[in-house]
C-alpha cells in the first residue's frame, strides 16, 4: 500500500509536506517487512537533520533498523505516543504511526525523493 | 510452596519446591556451625531452595524433557553448525588429570594439558593457515572484539589513528557490526551484489586511509563462497587495512581451502561450532583467535610457547593486548576439539566439510521444488530458501513455517537472516546427518508448503504439540515475566 499524496525514500520513509513542515514515517512495505514493532528511538525535539542522516532506530522481533530522515530540518515533534505503543507503527504506518515532526530545512530537496509511482515500482520489482 | 501453576506453559521453579529443612544432607555436623566459624564470615540469611534431591532429579529431568537439542532430533539452524558432538570428546573431557587441574597448577606439573594446548593450536595453525592461534576467547563475539583491539593497537603502533571504519558486508556474520561498534569504529555496510557476494569495484570505492578492518565470513551468510576473495584482500591491503574472518561458516572449508591463503590478517574459529563441542544452550563456548605473522606479538596471553620437548605458559609478551578470559579459557573444550580433530585427522576433516557440503546441496536441490531458493547455485555448507512467494499466496511466513517445524518434531531454521533475503529461512544440514533424516525433513517441510495452501489457519496457530504454545513475541519484548524469588 503506498499512499499517492507523499514522497519516499529508497531507505523505505515518507515525507508528508505542508507549507514548511514536514511528517515522516515508514512504509507500510517497511512496517511488514520488519515484522511486529516492539521499540522506536527518535531523535530529540530541537536537532538538526540532514537529508537521508540517521535519525534513530526501529527495533522489530526479527531486526534492529536504522531510520534515515528523507529530508533536512530541525525536529520540531516526534511521536511520544509509540513509546507505550509502538504497534502503531504496523497498524496505521502513515497515520497513528509517524515518527518525526520537520521544520523543513530547503524545500528543493525533494527532487531527491521518489514520486508515489516511483517507490510503487521500487517495492513490486 | 507457592500455588501451583495450573498453565501447562509454566512450571515451578527450584525455589518454589521444597520445604525448609527438606534438602537432603548426607553429612551430619556434629556441632552447629557457630560453634566452629567466626562470625563475621556468618550470614543470617541464605535463601537457597531446601529440596530434597529427588525432586532436584525431577525438576531439572523434567526441564530437559521440555527442550529441544541436537541429542533430540534435527537441529539445521544455519551458521550454527549443529552437528552431532561424539560423547568421547566429553569422556576425555572429565579425565581427572584435565577436569581437576588447577588453573594455579605450575607449568611443571601442567605438561599434559599445556600440551594439548599446544597440539590444537599448531593444528588450527597448519588448518587455517595462520601463523600463531590464541586459545584465549571464549567464544566468536569475545574473539571478533579482540581481533579489532588487535587492529586497533596495531594501527596506533604504525601511527595510522586515522583508521576508524571498519567495512561489513550486508552478508557477514550477525554480530561484526556489533563488535566493530563496541569496539568504537564507525562501521561501513556494504551492499551485495546480485549474485549475493562482495563486488570487489564496491570495495575499492569504500577503502581508502581510513580503513581498519573489512570483516568477512567466507562462505558468507547465504552459504555461497566468494570467489573473488583475492581481490577483495587485495584492495583492503593496497588501503593499508587489514582483513577479518569471521569463523562461523568455517566447516564448509577444512582441508579444502584456507583463510590464510584468500588473504586474511585475523580470524576466529567457533570450536563449539566446526570442532563438535555441544552448544544451543547459551555457552560455554570457545572461540580461538588466529593472526598472521605480522600480528602475532599482539595475541591475547598466556600463550603455550613449546622449549624442546617441555611446554610453558608465555604471561610476557609487551605488545599483547593482554588476556580477555581469565586463567586458561575455556580449557576443557580445548581437549574436546583436539579429540576431534585427532580422531578425524587432516583427511577426515576434508571429507567432513565436503559431505556437509553435499548434504545442502541435497536439501537445497530438494526444497526449490516446493520452496524459493533465491541463489540458485551450488552451496556450500548451507543454504537460503524464501517463504516470499508463499506468504503472497497464502500469507503464511517463515515464521509461520517455522514453528509448524517445531511441532513435527524438529528444530526450525534460521530464520529472518541475512536481512537481505524476504522471508528468510537459512537451513544447514551438516555432515552427520544421513540421507534418511535429510529426506525426512525435506517431506515434512513439502507437507507444510502443502498445508500452508490447503489449510493456512492451522500453520498460523502453530505449534500445538509444544509445551510452549505460540509466543506473543512483541509482548515478550515489552513486558518480560522475569521469575526468582528467593525461597524464605
Amino acid at each position: 500500500m503506498v499512499q499517492p499524496d507523499l514522497l519516499y525514500s529508497k531507505e523505505h520513509e515518507w515525507v508528508r509536506i505542508e507549507g514548511d513542515r514536514a511528517t515522516i514515517g515508514i512504509t507500510d512495505y517497511a512496517q511488514e517487512s520488519l515484522g511486529d514493532i516492539v521499540y522506536v528511538e527518535l531523535p530529540k525535539t530541537g536537532k538538526a537533520v540532514e537529508q537521508f542522516g540517521n535519525i534513530g532506530v526501529v527495533e522489530s522481533v526479527k531486526a534492529v533498523s536504522d531510520l534515515f530522515t528523507p529530508i533536512s530540518g530541525e525536529v520540531l515533534e516526534v511521536n511520544a505516543a509509540l513509546d507505550a505503543d509502538p504497534a502503531a507503527v504496523n497498524r496505521d504506518p502513515y497515520g497513528d504511526g509517524w515518527l518525526v515532526k520537520l521544520k523543513l530545512k530547503d524545500a528543493s530537496e525533494t527532487k531527491n525523493l521518489l514520486s508515489a509511482r516511483d517507490y510503487e515500482k521500487l517495492v513490486t520489482a | 510452596m507457592s500455588a501451583p501453576v495450573s498453565d501447562r506453559t509454566a512450571s515451578p521453579l527450584i525455589f518454589e519446591l521444597g520445604q525448609e529443612g527438606r534438602a537432603t544432607r548426607y553429612v551430619e555436623h556434629g556441632k552447629p556451625l557457630q560453634s566452629f566459624m567466626p562470625a563475621n564470615v556468618l550470614r543470617d540469611d541464605l535463601p537457597l531452595p531446601d529440596n530434597t534431591e529427588l525432586d532436584v532429579v525431577r525438576h531439572y529431568t523434567s526441564l530437559s524433557q521440555r527442550t529441544f537439542g541436537i541429542d533430540v532430533g534435527f537441529y539445521p539452524l544455519g551458521s550454527c553448525t549443529m552437528k552431532h558432538n561424539p560423547k568421547v570428546n566429553d569422556a576425555l573431557a572429565s579425565l581427572r588429570e584435565f577436569a581437576e587441574l588447577h588453573p594455579f597448577t605450575p607449568d611443571d606439573l601442567s605438561q599434559g594439558a599445556l600440551q594439548v594446548m599446544h597440539e590444537l593450536e599448531r593444528s588450527f595453525c597448519s588448518l587455517f593457515g595462520m601463523a600463531a592461534f590464541s586459545l584465549n576467547p571464549a567464544a566468536g563475539a569475545q574473539a571478533e572484539l579482540a581481533a579489532l583491539l588487535i587492529a586497533k593497537k596495531y594501527f596506533r603502533d604504525r601511527g595510522e589513528t586515522q583508521r576508524d571504519k571498519v567495512i561489513v558486508p550486508d552478508t557477514a556474520h550477525g554480530t561484526n557490526p556489533a563488535s566493530a561498534a563496541m569496539c568504537g569504529f564507525k562501521v561501513i555496510s556494504l551492499k551485495s551484489d546480485a549474485r549475493g557476494r562482495v563486488d570487489p569495484v564496491e570495495i575499492r570505492n569504500v577503502v581508502g586511509p581510513d580503513t581498519a578492518v573489512c570483516m568477512m565470513t567466507n562462505p558468507n551468510t547465504l552459504g555461497l563462497f566468494e570467489e573473488r576473495i583475492h581481490e577483495i584482500a587485495d584492495a583492503v591491503h593496497e588501503a593499508g587495512g587489514l582483513m577479518y574472518y569471521d569463523g562461523a561458516n568455517a566447516n564448509a572449508l577444512m582441508g579444502n581451502t584456507r583463510p590464510g591463503d584468500m588473504g586474511f590478517d585475523l580470524m576466529h574459529l567457533n570450536t563449539h561450532k566446526t570442532f563438535t563441542i555441544p552448544h544451543g544452550g547459551g555457552g560455554a563456548g570457545h572461540g580461538p583467535l588466529g593472526v598472521a605473522a605480522h600480528l602475532v606479538e599482539y595475541l591475547p596471553t598466556p600463550y603455550v610457547v613449546r622449549d624442546g620437548d617441555r611446554f610453558r605458559l608465555d604471561f610476557d609478551r609487551p605488545k599483547s593486548i593482554g588476556p580477555v578470559r581469565s586463567f586458561w579459557s575455556n580449557f576443557a573444550h580445548a581437549v574436546r576439539a583436539l579429540a576431534y580433530l585427532y580422531a578425524n585427522g587432516a583427511e577426515g576433516l576434508t571429507k567432513v566439510s565436503q559431505y556437509a557440503v553435499l548434504n545442502a546441496n541435497y536439501m537445497r536441490v530438494k526444497i526449490a521444488e516446493f520452496l524459493e531458493t533465491p541463489y540458485p547455485e551450488i552451496c556450500r555448507h548451507e543454504f537460503v530458501a524464501s517463504a516470499q512467494q508463499l506468504k503472497k499466496e497464502t500469507g503464511v511466513r517463515a515464521l509461520d513455517i517455522a514453528k509448524a517445524l517445531l511441532d513435527r518434531g524438529y528444530m526450525a531454521p534460521t530464520m529472518y537472516f541475512p536481512l537481505i533475503v524476504p522471508e528468510c529461512l537459512m537451513i544447514e544440514p551438516t555432515e552427520t546427518e544421513s540421507k534418511e533424516t535429510l529426506d525426512g525433513f525435506v517431506d515434512v517441510l513439502r507437507d507444510i508448503v502443502q498445508t500452508a495452501k490447503t489449510n493456512p489457519q492451522e500453520l498460523l496457530d502453530a505449534p500445538v504439540t509444544t509445551v510452549v504454545g505460540r509466543v506473543d513475541e512483541t509482548r515478550a519484548a515489552r513486558q518480560p515475566d522475569l521469575r526468582w524469588r528467593a525461597s524464605r
